[in-house]
């Protein structure tokens, strides 16, 4: 580990994702899902950013607005200190340094094309000559452990489930990116082979000097993948900071409570109470203040009004919880300040 | 008596181009208000051994083998009649997604009332109290209100709820459940499994319960079955499979979770996750000897020639091993 602090690769700011929904004959709902609400982090050259939540929390939304994927409703995101789509920086150029990796190995595989013209494909398109394409299309194939001899003719359908997405990592490769995404890229794995892709996905961090972007909704997964993690819920941000610091000593309760709900391994101090009850809510209509609030065990009348802004307490480690904001009114943060 | 007894059992699928033997010799008891958890990878033969039990497979394509007795009854044997008699009222199922197990044209409720009339006299209106005594039971909010409800008009928690309450709609003796938190997320996941156990012992339910988290399975169960290819290759109570496991895969498996006790050391760098290397052989070709042989670390010439018997580690504990005084040696880290 060095002690400078290496530069800022990815900012986003503010990003915002509203799919509209459909009105009905008569005129009436309308609306929108407020899939991804304002959120705005960084990722540093060669980290690894987790990013955890539940379903529609907006993890996924979040990577397919950084891959540029769909449109974003608002917000920014900068590359390399460029403006992604702006005159400095074309989404083709940008592409080229970003790539994402899928949770479903099959479907994101052209079933037409053998597992080498795959990974060759992107490259061509990028200019890159047809033999050379294919040259390094095998290179990459023998890095993710498929014997290019043995694999390299085959379709993705004569694959197994680890096989081929060792396939999609290493087309993700090919174009020699520098931040790859990754979408729950292990989640559909048996754990054995969850284990050897997880290991190879390290290697290659280090071998060609990559930074990631984690989702997972698996927190062991993220735990010993990142070295920085960003937990979100209904489109937000609610807690981001270190991995061990964040898995050690959650601030926000929602954090706290998705990390008590795992399954505790210990036969003799089985869970006796659940952390929350009942479902996430929907996120066409949030709840008000805090969107946590109508979970939260923590949860006081201020929660309802009061928005929390993250970004309070230290640098490394921020929070969006009205208890960990001074002045806001709830009465942990009257206690804090009263401490202080 | 045990309540649940398989002895032998074969699954062979026929329907594609060359049989698939999906189960190929397992032998699984259950006592009554016993909860068992069947773990293993996709195409262990787990789930295809817990549809046995009701005789959820295709007729026309499976070649079962063996013996299933439940309570006094053969279930190989029973006709179709007797079957539809035993299916929701002495065994019942509960699925991974419950939007697809759910009818989606009739509201949750009709569903319940339908099945505790098609096993038992009563009238509408009784089966409809029947229904939301369920509902209140399951804790399923508002319960009057969503005795009415569509599948897609509730959440997957709810959903998921609502299917256990259709599942103990006749009060059966057996449960069966197929990863029922697998497609829910993690702080509902937890819910539903306290709800489980929580009924499993208010019923006394025998539950049989399939899941590929090791996680899930010690917090309802009171014994762990794991499966590879076909077989049942170790078993025993939940305590000691965990923190003594003694087949070579168990023990991997159990190495190798991502887990937050694996996580970095003191210079900020990473261990290396353990691997099994390899992938699980091909259930159409199922090779003589043992089926993990090839990816087994402690694999002898033996292993890859006979069939390992089962061996007794202790009363209650198994593996399907040669080379278990090895494996006592490897005490797990």
């Amino acid at each position: 580990m060095t002690t400078a602090i290496p530069p800022v690769l990815l900012e986003v700011q503010g990003l915002v994702k509203h799919f509209p929904l459909k009105k009905d004959p008569l005129g009436r709902g309308g609306g929108v899902v407020r899939a991804v609400d304002g959120v705005s982090f960084q990722v540093r050259e060669g980290e690894t950013l987790g990013v955890v939540g539940e379903s529609g929390c907006g993890k996924s939304t979040t990577a397919r607005l950084l891959m540029q994927l769909i449109e974003p409703t608002a917000g920014e995101v900068v590359f390399d200190g460029l403006a992604v789509g702006g005159r400095d920086l074309s989404l083709k150029a940008f592409r080229r340094q970003v790539q994402m990796v899928f949770q479903d190995s099959y479907a994101s595989l052209n079933p037409r094309l053998t597992i080498e013209d795959s990974v060759a494909f992107a490259p061509q398109v990028h200019g890159v000559a047809k033999r050379e394409a294919v040259e390094r299309a095998r290179d990459l194939l023998a890095r993710v452990g498929l014997q290019p001899a043995r694999f390299a003719e085959r379709y993705p359908h004569e694959l197994s489930g680890g096989q081929r997405q060792r396939v999609n990592i290493a087309r993700a490769l090919a174009l020699q990116p520098r931040l790859v995404l990754l979408d729950e890229a292990v989640s559909a794995l048996d754990k054995s082979v969850e284990a050897q892709v997880l290991n190879l996905l390290l290697d290659l961090k280090d071998a060609f000097g990559l930074t990631y972007v984690f989702i997972s909704h698996d927190l062991g997964v993220v735990r010993y993948m990142s070295d920085r993690v960003m937990v979100m819920y209904l489109g937000q941000v609610v807690e981001i900071g270190a991995s061990e610091a964040l898995f050690e000593a959650p601030l926000h309760p929602y954090t706290r409570a998705l990390l008590s709900s795992v399954p505790s391994m210990d036969p003799d101090h089985r869970t006796e109470q659940p952390a929350l009850s009942g479902d996430p809510p929907n996120p066409i209509n949030p709840p008000s203040g805090c969107r946590f609030h109508t979970r939260c065990p923590q949860a006081e009348a201020v929660c309802a009004q009061r928005v929390p802004t993250l970004g309070v307490g230290q640098a490394t480690h921020a929070v969006a919880c009205l208890m960990h904001e001074p002045g806001s009114g709830h009465s942990a943060a009257r206690a804090l300040e009263a401490a202080a | 008596m045990s309540f649940v007894d398989i002895q032998n059992l074969h699954v062979t699928f026929t329907g594609g181009r060359k049989p698939v033997q999906a189960v190929s010799g397992v032998d699984l008891r259950v006592q009554r208000g016993e909860v068992v958890a069947l773990i293993g990878e996709s195409g262990s033969g787990k789930s295809v051994t817990l549809r046995s039990l009701l005789r959820l497979h295709d007729e026309r394509r499976t070649t079962i083998s063996g013996r299933i007795q439940v309570g006094d009854q053969d279930v190989l044997a029973l006709s179709p009649g007797a079957l539809a008699d035993f299916r929701g009222k002495v065994g019942s199922m509960i699925f991974q997604e419950p939007l697809l197990a759910l009818d989606p044209v009739y509201p949750v409720g009709a569903q319940i009332t339908e099945a505790i009339r098609r096993h038992e006299r009563v009238s509408a209106s009784e089966a409809r109290q029947r229904a939301l005594a369920l509902f209140e039971r399951v804790r399923i909010p508002s319960p009057e209100r969503r005795l009415d409800a569509y599948p897609h008009e509730m959440s997957g928690g709810m959903r998921q709820r609502a299917m256990i309450a259709l599942a103990l709609a006749c009060r059966p003796q057996l449960l069966l459940a197929d990863e029922p938190t697998t497609a829910l997320d993690a702080t509902v996941q937890i819910q539903i499994l306290l709800l489980l156990r929580e009924l499993q012992r208010e019923f006394g339910l025998s539950v049989v319960f399939v899941t590929h988290d090791i996680g899930a399975a010690v917090e309802v169960a009171d014994r762990i079955a794991v499966m590879y290819a076909g077989r049942i290759v170790e078993e025993g109570p939940v305590a000691t499979l965990i923190r003594a496991p003694r087949h070579p895969y168990t023990m991997a498996l159990l190495r190798s979770r991502a887990h937050g006790a694996l996580a970095k050391t003191a210079d900020g760098s990473r261990p290396r996750l353990e691997t099994i290397a390899g992938a699980p052989p091909d259930l159409s070709a199922l090779p003589p000897g043992c089926a993990f042989a090839e990816r087994c670390s402690l694999a002898t010439p033996a292993c890859h020639e006979t069939r390992p018997p089962v061996v007794a580690l202790s009363p209650q504990h198994t593996a399907r091993c040669l080379r278990t005084e090895a494996t006592s040696a490897q005490a797990l880290a």
